[in-house]
């Protein structure tokens, strides 16, 4: 193993410019933009050299760095990377700095706050997917919903307290389950291998072992709180809330990375700590993530608030993602992960867009706009390559994900029908359909509105700033997307291999 | 055996806590300036007895023909009531003025109080563990009312009383079975022989008494009924004693009883009286407490699940749980008394600004208050990594040890019922705004403690291990 402590000062890159941007005076309000913005942008070359340092050839974890912590527990500080992790950490750095920059006008009430908050849930997310240690891998996955709860409960919108307070318990309630399968899995170490133990890897070699009965419960203990985070249909009520109440750069978080989280957890943890569990409830779980992507485009096509229809949309997006993860081929296990990068970049983007209209008008119902195709060209223009990028348009990368996703999932063995990969397509089609009619009745035809003509400008450099460098990796992906899937493969291998080898007991 | 100088000597720091008392008594009367003196010289009085305490940590000795145990699991207590009583004693300088309730009684009966629960951890024989409860208890129960004018601090006061005379009734009749039965008081011959006892009916009814007396003291459902009215009615920083150090004191004694379970096998018929107790108060606790809305009442009932936390230690019974217990308390009194400290700031005169109403929009009157409840709260419910989600971890690791896995989930499930009430607080403090004007008095006392109290909660947090090493090192 290569080690390095590069990560570790990409983790404490946030940590410590968190607790430095309190020293600041509430009102240096522009002192305190530029200093997240340069802070965050700085985690962002930070990551880029820890990308640098990454072997694309290596199957396994990198850059790995490790101190004990907490002895008695057996529980190590210990941080590393495989492929998947690695271009998730980058997707949040580089996301990060972009929301900060979209908070310029948009955040005016205690900005100290908001800033150390979006440092702290960097950190946190950083964590999230560089830790090694289950352990380790919990304490941030809790840590990181306070600034959460923060972002949307005090720059939120009217509902912003029932929301945060929803989003808090829902998710604290899978956590915990979670804790207690933690911990069984720690006691349980120590009769096979003789000491407690968290660690990721080791674990992974007691996790198999664990009694077929027992192995269900821990799974699903595992499956329920990364579920909720996704959110898998039926768990997904929190999510439109949260979405709808959090202020743009909380969505764009949100949807970017936490989510993520939930997806990461799935292809970190339960297939490889349970693979026998993940095959015999793979099929179960792809109907879920199927009903989910049917469901959410459905609920979407009817929605009248341009957030709520991006929220539910990602629920669409996000089953596409779970049912590739349980498809358990190399081109849907692939192709989740790439979608998961483009769902971050193509919902983020329309986040961003749907909030730059809200700051200007602040309002988001579909029917209050129509015909602004004329008055912000430019404005409306991002937004048709927001969509067709998370419609999934050839040449862009929502498409790279889908396909691959609906490829793997056809010719499945462990789902064993053709079925799922047809449903699941039906959601690509609805997608078109919600998010094609949303920009037909918002930008075309003829001005609906006469308030839209003074209050409407179009985009000013600095958003469009924001949004070119979504847009390049939305090209990239489309046209190159070798570039990505070098980086995951041998970690995707690497993961379906531990799957595989016990999925001969089961199939029996 | 008679006592010799080393036996005097290694109970140093509590004969410095009684002689402190005696001097504090003799400053009482003979000064009118007193007041000015004892809170500081009382604080110095702990601060160093906890000192003392944690650096003799490992020169364990029992005194006095078995009667007392000093250092180990005593010391480790002895530093947590010293610590915990000098936080509330620079707590309450300012705020005893605007509670009018300024005497030099008040650290006088902290003093004694303390006392009370350092014989209580360190007694190796029933009787001592009845002089010791009985010192503590009497002083809270005149702590509870010390301002005689205020009708709710009397009705504590009495109801205090009362009960706790009630379950003194019960501990009582429990040790008379006990010696009836076995003919001894001394803890280690009755923990040693405990399963040969156990065949006698009368020595197991005498051990459910005793226990069932001290579950009043730790606050745990079905013997809850007193802790809303008391913690409400009390001088809030009497409650922050009463909640940490005082239940501390009281799970000192089960810990050693429970020395029983660990080492010699006890019946299974504890650990299922431990079991129930532990279930019952988490949910109950976290279910009422989600409905109150004034912060001292919302306290008490998070300080009933507390105690069904811990209890989930003692029905698991094994070292890893019983060091999970002892770090919990540690975590919890740090994360009480801070809460109560930023209560007492707030906090007007005649019972006013104790409602949760009271805290919407602290964060535009003090954002360093705001910062800390929050902090508190945040602990409180257990997120990671702060000290009270340790504390909660090593209980469940012991419990699921055990074999105790249901208890755990629906140690969870409650810990998911009672994020609401403490994240309730924070949704006052930091989303709504403030609906009555007043002002934040600053005192350097209670900042202090609160300050220190924030310090310990984020240090056992994150270095847990500081601690839990001590801990494990003297639970042999």
């Amino acid at each position: 193993m290569i080690t390095s402590e590069i990560l570790t000062y990409l983790l404490l890159t946030p940590i410590i410019t968190s607790v430095l941007v309190l020293f600041f005076k509430n009102d240096q309000v522009k002192l305190i933009r530029w200093f997240g913005f340069g802070s965050s942008l700085f985690a962002f070359v930070v990551s880029l050299i820890a990308y640098k340092q990454f072997d694309q050839t290596n199957p396994l974890f990198q850059l790995t760095h490790h101190v004990v912590w907490i002895k008695s527990l057996n529980v190590s500080y210990s941080v590393g990377v495989d492929g998947i992790s690695m271009l998730l950490i980058l997707l949040t750095t580089f996301l990060t700095p972009l929301t900060f920059l979209s908070t310029w006008k948009a955040i005016e009430k205690n900005v100290r706050m908001f800033t150390f908050s979006m440092l702290f849930l960097e950190a946190g997310m950083l964590g999230v997917f560089m830790s090694l240690d289950v352990f380790l891998f919990y304490i941030f996955w809790e840590a990181m919903l306070i600034p959460m709860y923060f972002i949307i409960g005090i720059w939120g919108g009217e509902r912003r307290i029932y929301a945060s307070v929803k989003f808090f318990i829902f998710t604290m309630f899978g956590s915990l389950l979670m804790l207690v399968a933690i911990i069984w899995l720690a006691v349980y170490s120590a009769s096979i291998t003789g000491f407690f133990t968290t660690n990721l890897i080791d674990l992974y070699k007691v996790g198999p072992t664990v009694p077929h009965q027992i192995q269900a419960w821990m799974f699903g203990a595992f499956f329920l709180s990364f579920a909720i985070k996704v959110p898998l249909f039926p768990l997904h009520t929190w999510l439109p809330d949260a979405h709808v109440e959090a202020p743009t750069a909380g969505s764009v978080i949100l949807a970017g990375v936490l989510l993520k989280m939930g997806t990461y957890g799935l292809l970190r943890f339960c297939l490889p700590l349970f693979p026998q569990s993940a095959i015999e409830y793979a099929p179960i779980i792809s109907v879920f993530a199927v009903i989910g992507i049917i469901y959410g485009a459905l609920v979407s096509m009817v929605q009248t608030d341009m957030k709520k229809l991006v929220a539910y949309s990602s629920v669409s997006h996000l089953g596409f993602v779970v049912l590739g993860i349980f498809a358990m081929t190399i081109e849907s296990v692939q192709g989740a992960v790439i979608q998961m990068i483009n769902h971050g970049l193509s919902t983020g983007a329309l986040f961003l867009l749907v909030g730059i209209a809200y700051e200007r008008t602040h309002r988001r119902d579909i029917a209050f706009y129509g015909g602004i195709a004329k008055l912000v060209p430019v404005y409306s223009t991002f937004l048709m390559i927001a969509i067709l990028s998370s419609v999934g348009l050839p040449g862009l990368n929502g498409f790279i994900g889908e396909f691959l996703i609906l490829l793997g999932t056809y010719k499945s063995s462990v789902l064993g029908s053709a079925w799922f990969s047809v449903f699941a397509a039906s959601g690509v089609i609805f997608a078109a359909v919600y998010l094609l009619w949303m920009y037909q009745r918002v930008v075309f035809g003829k001005v609906t509105n006469h308030e839209l003509e003074h209050e409407l400008t179009d985009m000013n450099t600095r958003e469009i700033l924001i949004l070119i460098p979504i847009f390049v990796f939305v090209l990239w992906i489309g046209i190159y997307p070798s570039t990505f899937l070098k980086m995951t493969e041998l970690s995707v291998q690497t993961v379906l291999q531990q799957v595989s080898a016990y999925s001969v007991n089961i199939i029996k | 055996m008679p006592a010799n100088n080393f036996e005097y000597y290694l109970l140093m720091p509590y004969i410095v806590i009684g002689v402190g008392i005696i001097l504090s008594v003799i400053l009482e009367i003979s000064s009118k300036k007193s007041k000015e003196y004892l809170p500081w010289f009382s604080a110095m009085l702990f601060v160093g007895t906890a000192i003392y305490s944690i650096l003799n940590v490992n020169q364990s000795f029992v005194l006095f023909s078995g009667m007392l145990e000093v250092g180990g699991k005593s010391a480790i207590f002895n530093t947590l009531f010293n610590l915990s009583a000098a936080l509330i004693v620079i707590s309450s300088i300012d705020y005893l003025k605007k509670y009018e309730a300024n005497f030099g009684e008040y650290y006088i009966l902290i003093q004694s109080s303390v006392l009370g629960m350092m014989v209580m951890a360190s007694a190796r024989d029933i009787f001592m563990v009845f002089m010791g409860l009985e010192l503590m208890s009497i002083c809270f129960y005149v702590l509870a009312g010390i301002n005689r004018k205020k009708a709710s601090a009397n009705e504590a006061s009495l109801k205090y009383f009362l009960l706790g005379a009630f379950a003194t009734g019960f501990i009582v009749y429990g040790i008379a079975l006990i010696y009836g039965t076995t003919g001894t008081t001394s803890i280690q011959n009755l923990v040693e022989n405990f399963v040969g006892y156990s065949s006698n009916i009368l020595f197991v009814l005498g051990m459910i008494l005793f226990f069932i007396g001290f579950s009043f003291k730790i606050a745990t459902v079905p013997f809850h009924m007193w802790v809303p009215d008391v913690y409400q009615g009390s001088a809030t920083t009497v409650t922050g004693l009463m909640s940490t150090a005082g239940k501390a004191a009281a799970f000192s004694v089960f810990i050693i009883m429970l020395n029983a379970v660990v080492s010699y096998g006890a019946p299974h018929f504890f650990k299922s009286y431990f079991a129930v107790i532990a279930a019952l108060s988490m949910v109950i606790g976290s279910i009422i407490a989600i409905s109150q809305d004034n912060m001292k009442r919302m306290l008490a009932y998070s300080s009933i699940s507390h105690a069904g936390y811990m209890a989930i230690g003692l029905a698991a019974g094994n070292k890893f749980s019983i060091a999970g217990i002892i770090f919990y308390l540690a975590a919890y009194a740090f994360m009480n008394i801070g809460a109560f400290s930023v209560i007492s700031i707030v906090e007007g005169k005649d019972d006013s600004r104790i409602g949760i109403k009271s805290f919407a929009g602290l964060q535009s009157k003090s954002p360093f208050l705001a910062a800390m409840i929050s902090l508190f709260m945040f602990a409180l419910a257990g997120i990671p990594p702060l000290a009270g989600f340790f504390g909660k971890y090593y209980v469940f690791f012991g419990a699921i040890q055990a074999d105790l896995t249901w208890l755990a989930i629906v140690g969870v499930l409650s810990s998911v019922i009672s994020v609401y009430f403490y994240i309730r607080v924070v949704v006052y403090v930091y989303f709504k705004n403030s609906e009555e004007e007043f002002e934040i008095e600053s005192s350097v006392g209670t900042y202090t403690a609160i300050i220190v109290s924030a310090a310990l909660v984020l240090i056992l947090g994150f270095f847990p291990d500081i601690l839990l090493g001590i801990i494990t090192s003297s639970i042999k």
